[in-house]
């Protein structure tokens, strides 16, 4: 069994994922010569904002469809599988065994990295379907942004971070992988 | 005069940088407002607001045409003297900006948020609006005068009957607080003077607004002589509450007038003109206690209070000294009832009584005053050309410089305010002669910029003018400049021909009248192909601009149409009316440099034979033109 202080604090980690639903999870800020204060959108658990309709005009010209959130279903589920997750996460401090501790820190880590791979999926599906008989070829006829990083696009710098919600669940998860290793030392030390 | 050597680290604002403020100077007979950053003197933009403007399709549009309306009809043009910053307690509150016509006499009213014009109301029973727009300590009214005394209601007389028939006429525009909206709330009838100047009190004076007259001798002709006969004029000085009071208890008439007020909406962005039958007339004479004359030397031009609101200072044109009158002692004198006699009704008061200091050594031909808040004044001085500074405690000239040439107003940023921002004074010059580059018999009016903030006035900057800067006002950039709107959202556009989306457009047919919804977005108009257009027909072109990025408006211009472009802000609806001439093909395109397709963002329009047999047709989502 998991210490009582180990136990609260897996509690605690479950209830701060909460807050995903108050703040975007990424940014992609874009940067070129005519937008000087920048133009860029945040994708938040259920939602897009920022310059989409910009971005979407601008995006025309090199044949890149629209970004339609609508369109896009994992803005659907994405906030039912973070209730799971909340919820499996309070279900484990209950319970208390310490293979709940690693399984729940584990289930974050691996949506996390779910997460990102549809992120660089979409992307791929934007930056490759390019229609032919846009104005602008893009050489390679590829324009994707990157998934972590910088990267430049013709006249645009892409930057892809981490927004407030990614870092939340990054930091989760940290003192997720903290508490493992605790209760690790706290096992060895009782037997 | 030579300039210092650091002037142009003084003016200089780096590529990138912003100017400390802006400044907003009469385009004076280009009818419009030019709006310039200060200390650099760049020109920044210019406001259209009575005269048409076809680089910004203003007063072409179908949308703003109403704005140009007056009871005579469509009038694209006037004379645009004087911008007047609202104030709230005595201070800018950088809402919005007011500026008269004179010509056709009317006052108009620009939104800050937009530089664009929203509201122009005509003064009836006026002519020559030019002591006129001055704004009352709240906003609460704007104060106009007429310049030329006409016969009040106008009629069919002689003009040597001048003295029995003609009159002079001060208006009393109320501003709604919340949106500036401004009606006509009363107007009082004067002698036939000349109104020349005005100023509404503030502190101590708040309540009461004053105004120069010149030609008290009531010439009607050759009026450079015999208006100039008298060794002094007057400034009538008003009591307006008492002219609310009077109002209130029935003592006004109401009396016919025609006068146009047209009003911006500004969710749809158009314009319509309310046209107006009466006015409420109070005669001087019916309502004692409300107005006095003060006796001033000579045909005075300005009269400006200063940031206590004690002292009304003069511009005497043919005066030697500036005579300045105490509000205390006014109120003092009316309360002895110091009289001279009276006229038509008003009491004269006793010059003695009223003057709180005379300037002397003004040079040659004081007019305007403006205040910087530390107990200076600094009086523009048209024959000496020049800028005296002068104490507001021991009027005494302290300091002078040269201004090249004829300085007309003059401007203090803040400087007609309770609390002036001070620093500079720009003298707003009528000739140039040998300052610029010569060109041609037509030479740039200008302004220069001075440095007030040490002891001594030291010029910085020369700059020229659009037309003729008659006044200006400023203000500190960071009063608006984040609130300045960057698009409308299209959302939010109630135009009734708007078309928010590219799915939506199309052309209509009602008889000879052709109604084409288009939409403009980087880098295409939609429908791009028209045909089915016969000669005969008048086709509306209503362009909806559908984006919704700064700095990014698209212009729309017709080949051999008689009219001028649109320029539509994003999220805005323009239209542009057509009658086409000649049977063939032309081409539409976009006249903003938009985006790197700009120059592919065209179209064209098929016209035909009246009776022609090639049907109604364009291309796009609802289009049969494939
Ligand atoms: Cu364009």
């Amino acid at each position: 069994m998991m210490s009582g202080s180990s136990r609260a604090a897996l509690a605690v980690l479950a209830l701060a994922l909460l807050a995903l639903y108050a703040v975007p999870l990424w940014h992609v800020a874009l940067i070129a010569p005519q937008y000087p204060e920048g133009l860029g959108f945040y994708i938040w658990v259920d939602r897009m904002s920022g310059d989409l309709q910009s971005i979407n005009g601008l995006n025309h010209y090199i044949g890149m469809k629209a970004i339609v959130p609508e369109s896009i279903p994992e803005l659907r589920f994405m906030p039912w599988a973070l209730g799971a997750l909340v919820a499996a996460g309070l279900v484990a401090a209950a319970w208390g065994r310490r293979v709940a501790l690693t399984m729940w820190v584990a289930l974050l880590a691996g949506g996390s990295l779910i997460g990102l791979a549809d992120f660089y999926r979409w992307g791929y599906d934007y930056g490759r379907n390019l229609d032919p008989t846009a104005a602008i070829k893009v050489p390679g006829m590829t324009y994707q942004p990157p998934v972590l990083g910088t990267k430049e696009l013709l006249n645009f710098k892409a930057t892809s971070l981490p927004a407030a919600g990614g870092w939340i669940a990054l930091a989760v998860m940290l003192v997720g992988l903290a508490l493992i290793l605790r209760e690790r030392r706290l096992a060895r030390r009782v037997t | 005069m030579t300039v210092d050597a650091d002037a142009a680290q003084s003016v200089y604002v780096a590529p990138g940088d912003h100017d400390e403020l802006y400044a907003f100077m009469s385009g004076g007979f280009s009818g419009n407002v030019s709006v310039y950053g200060l200390p650099s003197g760049r020109l920044l933009q210019q406001i259209p607001v009575f005269s048409q403007y076809p680089e910004k399709g203003y007063g072409y549009s179908e949308q703003t045409k109403a704005l140009l309306e007056t009871s005579w009809g469509f009038i694209p043009w006037d004379d645009s003297h004087h911008p007047q910053l609202s104030v709230t307690g005595g201070e800018q509150d950088g809402r919005w900006l007011f500026i008269n016509g004179m010509n056709t006499p009317r006052v108009a009213r620009i939104d800050l948020a937009t530089m664009e014009t929203d509201e122009i109301l005509e003064l009836p029973h006026t002519a020559g609006s030019h002591a006129s727009p001055f704004l009352t300590e709240n906003s609460e009214y704007l104060v106009s005068a007429t310049r030329f005394s006409v016969p009040t209601v106008q009629r069919d007389v002689s003009i040597r009957a001048y003295k029995e028939q003609f009159a002079g006429v001060l208006s009393f525009v109320r501003l709604d607080p919340e949106h500036g909206r401004m009606s006509l709330a009363f107007q009082v009838m004067m002698p036939g003077f000349d109104y020349d100047l005005a100023r509404a009190g503030k502190g101590r004076s708040h309540g009461w607004a004053f105004f120069t007259s010149y030609n008290s001798e009531q010439a009607s002709t050759m009026k450079e002589i015999g208006a100039s006969q008298a060794d002094k004029d007057f400034i009538a000085a008003i009591n307006w509450k008492r002219a609310e009071a009077c109002v209130a208890e029935g003592k006004a008439k109401t009396i016919p007038a025609r006068y146009a007020h047209n009003v911006m909406d500004h969710s749809s962005g158009v314009a319509t003109t309310h046209m107006q039958a009466s006015s409420v007339m109070l005669n001087a004479g019916d309502c004692p206690n409300m107005v006095y004359f003060l006796p001033t030397p000579k045909s005075p031009h300005g009269t400006d209070i200063d940031p206590t609101g004690e002292l009304i200072v003069a511009g005497g044109k043919l005066a030697t000294v500036i005579p300045v009158h105490s509000f205390s002692k006014m109120i003092a004198a009316i309360e002895a009832r110091d009289f001279d006699g009276e006229i038509g009704g008003v009491p004269v008061l006793k010059y003695e009584a009223t003057i709180a200091g005379e300037v002397q050594n003004p040079g040659l031909g004081p007019l305007h005053t403006e205040f910087d808040g530390t107990g200076h004044a600094y009086t523009s001085v048209f024959i000496s050309s020049e800028i005296v500074k002068w104490s507001t405690e021991t009027f005494t000239v302290v300091d002078r410089v040269p201004t090249y040439y004829s300085v007309g107003h003059l401007m203090v940023p803040g400087g007609d305010t309770k609390t002036p921002y001070g620093k500079y004074v720009i003298a707003l010059n009528k000739i140039t002669k040998d300052r610029y580059l010569p060109t041609g018999p037509e030479l740039t009016q200008s302004a220069q910029l001075y440095d007030i903030s040490g002891p001594r006035m030291r010029l910085l900057l020369d700059f020229p003018t659009v037309g003729e800067p008659h006044y200006a006002q400023a203000l500190p950039a960071k009063l608006i400049k984040d609130r300045q709107v960057r698009v409308f959202a299209i959302a939010e556009n109630n135009d009734p021909y708007a078309t928010k989306r590219v799915q939506d457009t199309r052309v209509q047919r009602r008889g000879t009248r052709v109604d084409v919804y288009m939409t403009a977005i980087r880098s295409n108009f939609m429908p791009d192909n028209i045909e089915g257009i016969q000669l005969g027909d008048s086709v509306f072109f209503h362009v909806t601009n559908l984006e919704q990025d700064w700095d990014v408006p698209h212009g729309f211009a017709m080949m051999g149409n008689r009219n001028a472009e649109l320029l539509i802000m994003p999220g805005r609806t323009r239209t542009l009316v057509w009658v086409p001439q000649r049977v063939g093909v032309y081409p539409f395109y976009c006249t903003d440099f938009c985006s790197a397709l700009h120059q592919e963002m065209q179209g064209y329009v098929r016209v035909s034979e009246r009776g022609a047999n090639v049907p109604l047709a364009w291309n796009g989502p609802n289009g049969t033109l494939r």
